[in-house]
């Protein structure tokens, strides 16, 4: 078995009016997303990862530190980026949030304001390339932090995403140029699928389904 | 049609000319130059000195937005610390560890911003070419001359995984030396002196190359001033090599 690429949920041109214009969902999706799993199916043979599950790989690389690297950059991003796909829509944006999910943003985070203020941060300064999360925690609570280039929540054993904002300056250079915080803004209040948060959230961080 | 006539076309979209095309115009007239002792170096040549290899738009964001951005942070964070205000940045560079806790994250961050991108700026604005001289006489030595030099640099940069830079450096007896960076880390912190170096943060060249990053580190050398390079490392070997 080999990783592959999976189909945007939505077309090209569906998050145009949200920011999110054709051709960088065009470049984002069927060449830097691409890009990561040929990347990855390259590695299956050299690094002994067939049988392995894509979060297996994750975790595994990120515990290997600075050996794991090589792997993990490319495994990461491809989890990193099917979620990514996933948390976006068309019908996104607003702040009308299954009740489950806002009960549990209220009990964790202090309230989607503060928890929207908290991503954004993540995102901000997550200096250079990297994730911004809202992540089950291993205690079992929401949490959000970040992580840098291919990195995940997984690799770094902190706990399950349910939300990941890309804040590599491709996802947004187009959109918003040099200005992160707007793109990130946008991302929270105009793109983010909350009912998928939703579902995340219900059945404990995404399982990709790939495997090696 | 091509990426540039596509994005040209999109760029003619109402809502898009709306949002993308005016929006970074009006913010750079906005940005009043921070006070302090950190300020931005003039571009030396035109926004469009460097086409059609790297674009005006690019070059206007890159210097104005990217590179003024680490210069806002520096003096916002060397505020409440008057001995690191006073001090040289190479030093600040090269002593990252004495410097205070609180702000040394951010001074390796925007410290090496600003180094990496003045130096950046001063090494274009050519028209490439070759070296002369003992600077072609070092790269022969050390780099295994000009086309392995290239083709080892251009690996280097496509190999940066995330944000970061390629350079070649120089010791104070003018032996060369091939590194690159994460971020933007420098190699000032080191100890060794930049002789010049490409940026590879997606921001250096996303607008005209887009995911395409081995034909931006290709096309870059077209715009390299050797006279200048000769220059750094005329400094570099007599001492007065600053960033
Ligand atoms: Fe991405
Ligand atoms: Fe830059």
């Amino acid at each position: 078995m080999a990783f592959s690429l999976p189909a945007l949920p939505y077309s090209t041109n569906a998050l145009a009016g949200q920011s999110m214009c054709q051709e960088t969902l065009e470049l984002h999706h069927g060449k830097h997303h691409n890009a990561y799993v040929t990347a990855l199916n390259g590695l299956i043979e050299a690094k002994g990862l067939a049988g392995k599950s894509l979060e297996q790989i994750c975790a595994e690389a990120g515990k290997a530190g600075a050996d794991g690297a090589p792997v993990l950059n490319q495994a990461g991003q491809h989890y990193n980026h099917i979620l990514f796909w996933q948390v976006m829509s068309p019908s996104g944006g607003g702040d009308k949030l299954p009740a489950r999910l806002a009960a549990k943003i209220d009990s964790d985070l202090g309230g989607l304001a503060a928890f929207k203020e908290a991503f954004k941060a993540a995102g901000v300064t997550q200096f250079g390339s990297g994730w911004a999360w809202l992540i089950i925690g291993t205690d079992g609570k929401l949490k959000v932090t970040k992580t840098a280039n291919g990195a995940n929540p997984i690799s770094t054993g902190e706990g399950q995403p349910i939300l990941g904002a890309d804040v590599w300056e491709h996802a947004y250079y187009l959109d918003f140029r040099n200005v992160r915080p707007n793109y990130l803004d946008n991302f929270l209040n105009k793109l983010v699928d909350w009912s998928v948060v939703d579902s995340l959230l219900g059945s404990g961080g995404l399982k990709s389904g790939q495997a090696a | 049609m091509s990426a540039m006539n596509r994005r040209a076309a999109l760029f003619a979209g109402a809502s898009l000319a709306a949002t993308v095309f005016a929006m970074p115009r009006r913010a750079l007239a906005q940005a009043a130059a921070p006070t302090g002792p950190f300020t931005l170096p003039p571009l030396p040549y035109a926004f469009n000195a460097n086409e059609p290899h790297i674009d005006a738009l690019t070059m206007e964001i890159h210097h104005g937005r990217h590179h003024a951005a680490f210069i806002g942070n520096l003096n916002n964070m060397v505020k409440d610390h008057g001995q690191v205000a006073a001090m040289p940045l190479e030093q600040i560079l090269a002593r990252l560890g004495e410097m205070p806790e609180a702000i040394r994250t951010g001074l390796r961050n925007s410290g090496g911003g600003h180094a990496n991108h003045t130096m950046f700026w001063q090494v274009m604005g050519g028209k490439g070419g070759a070296p002369a001289g003992d600077l072609a006489a070092a790269v022969t030595r050390d780099l295994g001359g000009l086309d392995k030099l290239k083709a080892d640099f251009n690996g280097a940069g496509a190999r940066v995984f995330g944000s970061g830079w390629v350079f070649v450096t120089t010791d104070r007896a003018g032996k060369l030396a091939l590194v690159s960076k994460p971020n933007q880390d420098s190699p000032l912190m080191d100890g060794q002196h930049v002789l010049f170096g490409n940026d590879v943060w997606e921001h250096a060249y996303y607008l005209k190359y887009q995911n395409r990053r081995p034909a931006y580190l290709e096309a870059w050398w077209n715009v390299v001033d050797w006279a200048k390079v000769a220059e750094r490392y005329a400094a570099a070997k007599a001492g007065s090599l600053r960033i």
